[in-house]
């Protein structure tokens, strides 16, 4: 097990957006969150990075173990965790600068690298994330003038160069079109050799796809948690099925 | 035709004849002043304008030593309003979220953006120019970077204000401390309007009269000493179009050419950076 929340809630001011949710991510594993909108799965995410405490009145109540050490709790940078436990978002959001510079930008921060190892590590990274290839003779133009699925895959390589042992992806592929949807799913099936993934996604069919657990969540709780092809299959909960089958949400 | 639909018709022609006699009545002006000040000012403009300084009446001159001279006091009083009004405005848009001292700030800005400029000329010249009894340059750069600073401020946190959020969570969630976030990503993302506030205060101060009046004065002579009075477009354009001196008078106008046209550039510049994609 890599990650462990127990007893997490979460609240935006007066709301209770997470109430006493406990799972595990297993290590090198995928584990999808799905869930009608607002039922608290980007909520969980930005709470295991500690994404809320940028905006005053949210707060998390519980614990999430990772490495054994409560990062809710820890004395340790919270720079220090973020750069173990990347994210991806929703929408890309390539840096203002150059697509070498969007990968070293962050590996920047906390390596000192000679040009050649930086060659090399922003290669391996944009390897890693499929996107070599396509990029590789216009390193030094804008992220922003490739297609809205390069800047994705851009936005995974610039999460992976830092190494860090999780990665999140919240909605990853829903502002793209299929082929490149495809495209990152086909990754996110290589990445989990390296790193356990926690991907939160509104498409069942892309949560049976890629992951191995699943979790669904609802109005904050935690529901049901399991092998995705039990969960798939067999749902112990009526509202897991009713989701499932697409009778709700 | 119905007569609802007769009756919208017309109105909408009315409405239409309303707004473009508003636009020819403010345009009018517009090319009035210009006109009038191209004719009357293209007669001064003469190489001598820029290289010779202020002349006595009746002799031949130029406007040299206050064209010097406000470049300087402008380019001083930009390079010390600057940077206050970046980092004030970074504080209102990038850590200003919580408390009250964020949204205090920008209420007080706002009133000093306004503010008239007389008042902080008179301002700077009791706590500069009283004290040591001397009018000086540093006292008409310090007087304009207080009109500087609220321009800056404002456009910054406007600026800032636009950059997407997801863009500093991006950044925040490599592990970039938020100082690093702000330099590395936000004013990159915002550069051009950035750029853009400076070069809009800097427009704004080139014709500022009355801070001046009460701080750099003025002087005949040529003086790059910015610890003396010193010679500045706007000051010696009220002074000479006051005198009864027909060559003065030229000088006024052409002057006032100069600095219209500088402005006019600084917009120029203004729109061609914001038209290019950050």
């Amino acid at each position: 097990m890599k990650l462990h929340v127990r007893n997490l809630d979460f609240y935006y001011g007066h709301f209770h957006a997470l109430k006493k949710v406990t799972l595990d991510l297993p290590e090198r594993k995928v584990t999808a969150f799905i869930g009608p909108s607002g039922c608290g799965k980007s909520t969980l995410l930005r709470a295991i990075n500690r994404m809320f405490e940028l905006y005053p009145g949210q707060r998390a109540e519980g614990e999430i173990l990772f490495n054994g050490e409560n990062v809710l709790a820890s004395k340790q940078d919270v720079s220090l965790i973020r750069a173990k436990i990347g994210m991806v978002f929703q929408k890309p959001t390539p840096f203002p600068m150059s697509i070498y510079e969007n990968i070293a930008f962050g590996v920047r921060l906390f390596q000192r690298l000679t040009r050649a190892e930086m060659d090399e590590r922003v290669e391996w990274a944009l390897t890693k994330a499929a996107l070599w290839r396509e990029v590789r003779d216009k390193l030094h133009q804008s992220g922003s003038t490739l297609s809205g699925g390069q800047q994705q895959r851009l936005c995974i390589a610039r999460a992976i160069a830092v190494k860090p042992e999780v990665l999140l992806l919240d909605e990853p592929c829903s502002a793209l079109d299929p082929v490149s949807t495809a495209k990152i799913e086909g990754l996110i099936a290589e990445l989990k050799r390296d790193y356990t993934v926690a991907i939160v996604t509104h498409n069942m069919q892309q949560a049976a796809r890629v992951s191995d657990y699943t979790a669904f969540m609802y109005l904050g709780e935690l529901v049901e948690v399991g092998d995705t092809q039990r969960i798939f299959a067999k749902p112990r909960m009526t509202s897991t099925e009713d989701y499932i089958a697409g009778r709700f949400g | 035709m119905n007569a609802v639909y007769l009756r919208r018709r017309v109105l909408n022609r009315v409405m239409m004849l309303f707004s473009y006699a508003a636009l020819a009545f403010g345009l009018l002006w517009l090319l009035w002043i210009l006109g009038v000040l191209a004719w009357e000012g293209a007669a001064a403009l003469r190489l001598s304008l820029l290289t010779e300084s202020t002349p006595p009446p009746g002799s031949d001159g130029g406007l040299g030593n206050a064209i010097v001279g406000s470049a300087m006091i402008v380019a001083t009083g930009t390079l010390i309003g600057t940077p206050i009004g970046i980092l004030a405005g970074t504080y209102l848009a990038e850590y200003g979220h919580r408390g009250w001292l964020a949204p205090a700030t920008r209420f007080v800005n706002d009133v000093l953006l306004s503010a008239p400029s007389i008042v902080v000329g008179l301002f700077v010249y009791t706590i500069c120019v009283a004290p040591v009894g001397q009018f000086s340059g540093w006292a008409g750069s310090i007087a304009l970077s207080v009109l500087v600073i609220p321009v800056v401020v404002r456009t910054t946190d406007d600026m800032l204000r636009l950059v997407p959020n997801s863009l500093r969570e991006a950044a925040i969630a490599l592990g970039c401390p938020t100082w690093k976030m702000i330099t590395m990503v936000s004013y990159r993302a915002a550069r051009a309007g950035l750029a853009t506030g400076v070069l809009l205060a800097v427009a704004r101060i080139c014709g500022e009269t009355a801070p001046l009046l009460f701080t750099a004065l003025n002087n005949q002579f040529w003086s790059t000493d910015m610890s003396r009075p010193m010679a500045n477009l706007p000051v010696v354009i009220f002074q000479f179009a006051m005198s009864p001196y027909e060559d003065w008078h030229r000088l006024a106008w052409g002057g006032a050419l100069l600095i219209t046209l500088v402005v006019l550039a600084i917009n120029v510049g203004v729109r061609a950076l914001m038209r290019k994609p950050a």
